[in-house]
C-alpha cells in the first residue's frame, strides 16, 4: 500500500521541483530595471484612488455558505456509491432522505432570492 | 501486444512501470502545453477566416515555445502594494495541483509476458489507488486558491473582482461537478479510475456516456445527460469561453492576473492548460472508456491503447477551442443561474435517478445482502473499492 503512495510523493516532489527551477532560471536569465514608476497599481493609466483591500458584494459568502452545506454533502455521498451495492436497497431510500433535507435547503435559498445574481 | 516482462536483478519491468507511467504523463503535459496553445490559435484562426501564427517555424508550430523563452527573459514588475508573500505564492498554487492531478490519472494499460508465461494486464498509471477520483477532485478543489490569492495578494480592484469572481465561479460549479463524477462511479461501481475503465471495456455502448442498459435493451440516457453535466462544469471549473469571466479581457483587463509579468504570468497559463488536460483525460476516463476502442474492428484492433486515449483527449481539447470560437462570454447572472438553478438540481435527480432505478429493477434485493456486514471489518476502504466488489 505504501509503495503506491510512493509515487504520489516522487510526482508531487517533481512538479514542485519543475515550478521552482523555472522560477529560479527565470530570475537568473531576466533583466532588472526598476524605475518608479514600475511600482504603481495599472489601473489603464490614471494613479489608483484607494486601496482593492475593501468591502465587497456580500453575497459571494451566500454562495460559499451553500457551497459548504452541498460539498460536505457530496463527500458523505462518495462511500455511500461505492458501498450501495453491498448494503440494499434501504441504504437508497436512507440517502434519498438525507439528499432531500439538503435539497429543502436549496429551495428555501431558491424562494428567499439568495441564490439570485443582481 | 504483449511485451515480455523483462528483469534486471530483483527490479523488472512491472515493478518500474508506475515510474515509467509518471515520466510519460509529467513529460507529455509539460510537453504538450505549447502545443495546446499552437493547436487552439490555428483552429481558431481557421475558424475565423484568418492565417493565424504563420513565422517561427513550419506552420507558426515554434511560435508558443518563442513566447515561453521571451517569458524567461521578461523583467517581472512586482508593484509596491502587492502583499508579497501571497503574491509569490499565488501562481505556484496554480499550476502544482494541476500538474499533481495527472498522478491519479490512467491513460493505457500494458500486457506483460511474467517469468511464468502467464500474460498480466498491467495499467499504466502513476498510482493505482482505490481513491483515485477522490484525490484529484481533491487536487482540483486547491486549484482555486491560486486564483483567489492572486487576485487578494495583488491589491488591484480588477484583479479583486476576477479573483472574486472566479472563486464563486469555480465553487458554484464544482457541485454538479462532483455529483455528475458520483453518477459515474455509481455506473462502475469504484472509486478506482483503472477499474471505471475496464468496467467500460467492449464497444462504444459499453462507455458510460453512452450505456445501454442490458437488461432490457432500452436505451437509457442518464449517462448521457450526467456525462453532459460533466462537460459543462468542466468547461466552467477551468475557467475557459464562455466561462472566462474571472479574466473577462473587455471589462477587467486581464482579471486575476494583471499584475503579474514574467515568469509567474506563465505559471498561470501553463495551470490552466494543464488543468484542461487533466479535466478532459477525467471525462475520458470517466465516461468514453478511456484506452478502450469505440469497438472491435480488425483493421484497428493493433492501435494501443494509449492512442486511443490520446485521440479522445485531442478531442476535447478540440471542443474547448471550438466553444471558445463559437460562443459570446455569459453574463454574471446567467451563469450563477445554470450553476444553480439547472445544472445542481439535475444532477441531484440523475445521481438517484441512476441509483434507484439500479437498485429496485436491476439488482436483486437479497436477504444475505441486506444480512451482510455494512461496514468493513478492518476499518479501511480497501474492501469496499475492490473491483468490482460487492455485485
Amino acid at each position: 500500500m505504501s509503495e503506491l503512495y510512493l509515487t504520489f510523493a516522487v510526482f508531487g516532489a517533481v512538479a514542485v521541483g519543475f515550478v521552482c527551477v523555472n522560477l529560479f532560471i527565470a530570475r537568473l536569465a531576466r533583466p532588472s530595471a526598476p524605475n518608479p514608476d514600475k511600482l504603481e497599481t495599472y489601473e489603464c493609466g490614471p494613479l489608483p484612488v484607494g486601496e482593492a483591500w475593501q468591502q465587497f458584494n456580500v453575497h459571494y459568502y451566500l454562495f460559499a455558505l451553500l457551497f459548504v452545506v452541498f460539498e460536505v454533502e457530496a463527500a458523505f455521498l462518495y462511500p455511500w456509491a461505492v458501498a450501495y451495492k453491498q448494503v440494499g436497497r434501504y441504504a437508497v431510500v436512507e440517502m434519498l432522505i438525507f439528499v432531500a433535507i439538503l435539497a429543502a435547503g436549496l429551495g428555501y435559498a431558491w424562494r428567499r432570492k439568495a441564490i439570485e445574481w443582481e | 501486444m504483449v511485451i515480455q516482462n523483462y528483469s534486471l536483478g530483483p527490479i523488472d519491468l512491472a515493478s518500474i512501470i508506475p515510474y515509467v507511467a509518471m515520466g510519460t504523463i509529467l513529460g507529455f503535459i509539460l510537453l504538450i502545453v505549447p502545443f495546446v496553445i499552437w493547436f487552439e490559435r490555428v483552429v481558431i484562426a481557421l475558424m475565423q477566416d484568418r492565417l493565424g501564427p504563420n513565422r517561427v517555424g513550419p506552420r507558426g508550430l515554434l511560435q508558443t515555445i518563442a513566447d515561453g523563452v521571451k517569458l524567461f527573459f521578461k523583467e517581472d514588475l512586482e508593484p509596491a502594494a502587492v502583499d508579497r508573500s501571497l503574491y509569490y505564492m499565488a501562481p505556484v498554487l496554480a499550476l502544482i495541483p494541476a500538474l499533481a492531478a495527472g498522478a491519479a490519472l490512467p491513460f493505457a494499460s500494458i500486457s506483460l509476458r511474467m517469468a511464468d508465461g502467464s500474460v498480466k494486464s498491467l495499467p499504466l498509471v502513476a498510482g493505482n489507488v482505490n481513491i483515485g477520483i477522490l484525490f484529484i477532485l481533491a487536487l482540483s478543489s486547491l486549484q482555486v486558491y491560486g486564483i483567489v490569492l492572486a487576485g487578494w495578494a495583488s491589491n488591484n480592484k480588477y484583479s479583486l473582482l476576477g479573483g472574486l469572481r472566479s472563486s464563486a465561479q469555480m465553487i458554484s460549479y464544482e457541485l454538479p461537478m462532483s455529483l455528475a463524477i458520483l453518477t459515474g462511479i455509481l455506473m462502475s461501481g469504484s472509486l478506482n479510475l483503472v477499474d471505471v475503465v475496464n468496467s467500460q471495456a467492449g464497444s462504444i455502448l459499453d462507455w458510460n456516456f453512452f450505456k445501454l442498459n442490458p437488461a432490457t435493451g432500452f436505451f437509457f440516457p442518464l449517462g448521457l445527460i450526467a456525462g453532459m453535466i460533466y462537460l459543462v462544469a468542466m468547461v466552467a471549473e477551468t475557467n475557459r469561453a464562455p466561462f472566462d469571466l474571472p479574466e473577462a479581457e473587455s471589462e477587467l483587463i486581464a482579471g486575476f492576473h494583471t499584475e503579474y509579468s514574467s515568469m509567474k504570468f506563465a505559471m498561470f497559463f501553463m495551470g490552466e492548460y494543464a488543468s484542461m488536460l487533466v479535466v478532459s483525460g477525467i471525462a475520458t476516463a470517466l465516461w468514453f472508456g478511456g484506452w478502450h476502442a469505440p469497438f472491435d474492428f480488425v483493421l484497428w484492433n493493433w492501435i494501443p491503447g494509449g492512442i486511443w486515449f490520446l485521440a479522445k483527449l485531442t478531442f476535447f481539447i478540440g471542443v474547448y477551442v471550438w466553444l471558445r470560437a463559437t460562443l459570446p462570454r455569459l453574463r454574471y447572472d446567467a451563469l450563477m443561474n445554470i450553476g444553480w438553478k439547472r445544472l445542481l438540481p439535475l444532477s441531484i435527480v440523475v445521481l438517484f435517478a441512476v441509483a434507484t432505478v439500479d437498485a429496485f429493477f436491476f439488482t436483486k434485493d437479497t436477504p444475505a445482502a441486506i444480512s451482510a456486514p455494512a461496514t468493513p471489518p478492518s476499518g479501511t476502504l480497501t474492501p469496499m473499492a475492490a473491483p468490482g466488489g460487492g455485485q
